[in-house]
């Protein structure tokens, strides 16, 4: 050893960090391959599937052709929009109340913590207690089970992010309204809301995409059915419910090709749907560009 | 991503606005917000309603079960709706294993992309992937349990499976776990698939994390000379860490009790093999499979004490990603 500082090579060091950039690298990129294989797949597959025929008919037999899925197609559409008319007014409330009046309050931290447990909750324990409630109580699978069980999964989405976008808007605009001498829900329903308000669409179209894609709470809540009594004066919810996610589960695993691939067809429907609501909200809240 | 904690600087503002405005208040009271607030807080408690109401609807329901297998029911393997015999011992295990071969597959990858996206990338590129990852995590999970099923399991059976046995299989101790029919479905495909799915997730909230370590700390470490991996190893992880392990038992919770994905590529046998190569089952993939046919009480009830198994589960892990993001947050005093 000399006795002279001898400044270190900097060779091992950049050696290491350039074998950890391409690590890093090479892992993104095959995790992303990966991920963009799985989206390659379904536009393919589902894309041979979809004719009009898939949109209008009513299912059909194993090797009949010419069947659709309109009941399903359907049934998605009016359980998610159940669950979104009921889980809207009740989310905004429970956001109001985190964001505007209960801040810092014991209730406001048990909301918080049980919002944040329910949103990490299995979506399949969610459709156990729907069962509980309401299949064991009356008797039957219906679509009343399967929209509240996807209303449970909503709630709490909605309530965090309206709490977040009412947070979000600056006090010196509740203080000049409430100095014009609003009352506190005026000012927050005529001035916070139009101030937060493509935050809190955002939010709502975030968790109608979460709720779309659902299966697992459906599969013994709303069950499914071949048929459709939308035109009952209760659009037929009091019975097993058709709709698109648990039809995709019944199809794939069926050993009928027809069905698999009318199952493709009905994953693309979704996902196309999800990713549309997806990037609607994720447009609205864009920041402006300057 | 889904937990998004501010700062909160209003509570005061607030309070000395509402005083500003007293003498009229007091003048005219607002019977209208009275209301208001009460509703509002009444919504507000429907949300630890509903969570104490499913974990005792379960306790409920799982009574039967319960009261005839005892503890029993925790250790025991067997598994048959026939002579009525339950145990969800096997469930439990296959929980555990694949959420575990899912973890082993999402923790590095989510964060090397992470380091890709903040470190790497040129900002255009970073964010156009980021966003496409942020996608992809809306991407339902019965697709990925298809083409699990229809795509992976056929690839599996035919190269990797019989690659892995060949190589690995021999290997003492270690090799027992490439053991197995080399049929595509069982507990190694299920692991897999489920870390592709929870992959988008960890990977944005592992982003959003290391985003969130400020600039300057960072730039000082690079002005003294250090390299991009020595700045991520000696500075961005250490100082994210709580919301790291936040992050990836966010991801954990989600692993747990994923149905679908699963479901389609775990095989599906109440039976407990060391060998990944077999079928298994989990907890939420029984739930899937036969809780619409289950008829007798005794079957339904177990099959819920499942479900309040996983219940209890994802509690316990929510409760510690919540805590360590929170100590992350109050740490940094910053909003995310």
């Amino acid at each position: 050893m000399s006795a002279t500082m001898k400044p270190r090579r900097p060779w091992g060091r950049k050696a290491v960090n350039l074998a950890v950039a391409a690590g890093a690298v090479l892992a993104a990129a095959s995790g992303i391959a990966v991920l963009f294989w799985i989206m390659i797949t379904v536009l393919l597959r589902g894309w041979a599937a979809l004719n009009l025929d898939f949109f209008t008919n009513m299912p059909t037999p194993p090797g009949v052709p010419g069947g659709g899925l309109f009941n399903a197609i359907g049934g998605t559409l009016i359980l998610t929009l159940l669950a979104t008319a009921a889980a809207v007014p009740l989310g905004l409330l429970s956001g109001i109340f985190l964001a505007e009046f209960g801040q810092d309050s014991r209730v406001a931290d048990h909301s918080r913590f049980a919002a944040n447990v329910l949103m990490g909750m299995p979506s399949i324990i969610v459709g156990v207690f729907a069962y509980a409630v309401l299949v064991v109580t009356l008797g039957n699978f219906s679509g009343y089970a399967g929209a509240f069980a996807l209303f449970i999964i909503m709630l709490p989405v909605i309530s965090r992010t309206t709490e977040d976008m009412l947070r979000l808007v600056p006090n010196t605009l509740r203080e000049a309204a409430l100095a014009l001498g609003f009352p506190r829900w005026r000012v927050t329903l005529s001035i916070v809301f139009r101030a937060a308000k493509s935050g809190l669409l955002t939010g709502i179209l975030l968790a109608v995409a979460r709720v779309s894609g659902e299966t697992a709470p459906l599969l013994f809540t709303a069950l499914n059915s071949p048929f459709q009594h939308f035109l009952t004066w209760n659009l037929g919810l009091d019975q097993p419910y058709p709709n698109l996610t648990v039809t995709i589960f019944n199809y794939a695993m069926s050993p009928y090709p027809d069905w698999q691939t009318k199952a493709w067809g009905a994953s693309l429907l979704i996902t196309v749907g999800i990713l549309v609501l997806t990037l609607l909200g994720r447009w609205l809240i864009r920041e402006p560009k300057v | 991503m889904e937990l998004r904690l501010k700062p909160r600087v209003y509570p005061e503002t607030t309070a000395t606005a509402r005083e500003s405005v007293a003498p009229a208040a007091k003048a005219k009271p607002y019977r209208g917000d009275l209301y208001f607030k009460w509703l509002s807080a009444v919504a507000a408690l429907v949300l630890p309603l509903i969570m104490v109401a499913i974990g005792l609807e379960l306790l409920y329901y799982s009574f039967p079960a319960l009261r005839k297998f005892g503890l029993h029911f925790f250790v025991s393997e067997e598994w048959n709706p026939v002579t009525q015999q339950f145990g969800a011992l096997s469930s439990i295990y296959g929980t555990l294993v694949s959420t575990a071969l899912a973890m082993l597959l999402a923790v590095p990858f989510s964060l090397a992309i992470a380091l890709f996206l903040v470190e790497l990338a040129p900002p255009r590129i970073s964010r156009i992937v980021g966003t496409l990852v942020e996608l992809l995590a809306a991407i339902p999970s019965i697709i990925y349990g298809m083409w699990g099923m229809f795509v992976f399991a056929p690839l599996m059976a035919q190269y990797v499976q019989p690659f892995l046995h060949t190589y690995l299989g021999w290997l003492p101790g270690l090799g027992l776990l490439f053991q197995g029919p080399p049929m595509g479905l069982g507990m190694l495909t299920a692991g897999l698939i489920l870390g592709f799915m929870v992959l988008p997730f960890t990977c944005a909230i592992t982003r959003d994390v290391f985003q969130m370590v400020p600039p300057v700390v960072k730039e000082s470490a690079y002005g003294l000379g250090a390299t991009t991996w020595e700045v991520t190893t000696k500075v961005t992880i250490p100082y994210g860490l709580v919301g790291i392990i936040g992050a990836f038992f966010l991801g954990l919770g989600r692993a747990l009790g994923e149905t679908m994905a699963v479901t389609f590529v775990i095989g599906n046998s109440h039976k407990i093999s060391l060998g990944l190569f077999y079928p298994g089952n989990s907890i939420a993939s029984s739930l899937a499979n036969e809780f619409a046919e289950a008829t007798e009480l005794l079957y339904v009830s177990s099959l819920i004490c499942l479900g309040l198994v996983l219940f209890v589960m994802t509690y316990v892990v929510q409760v510690i990603s919540q805590m360590m993001l929170k100590r992350m947050y109050r740490a940094w005093s910053v909003g995310l």
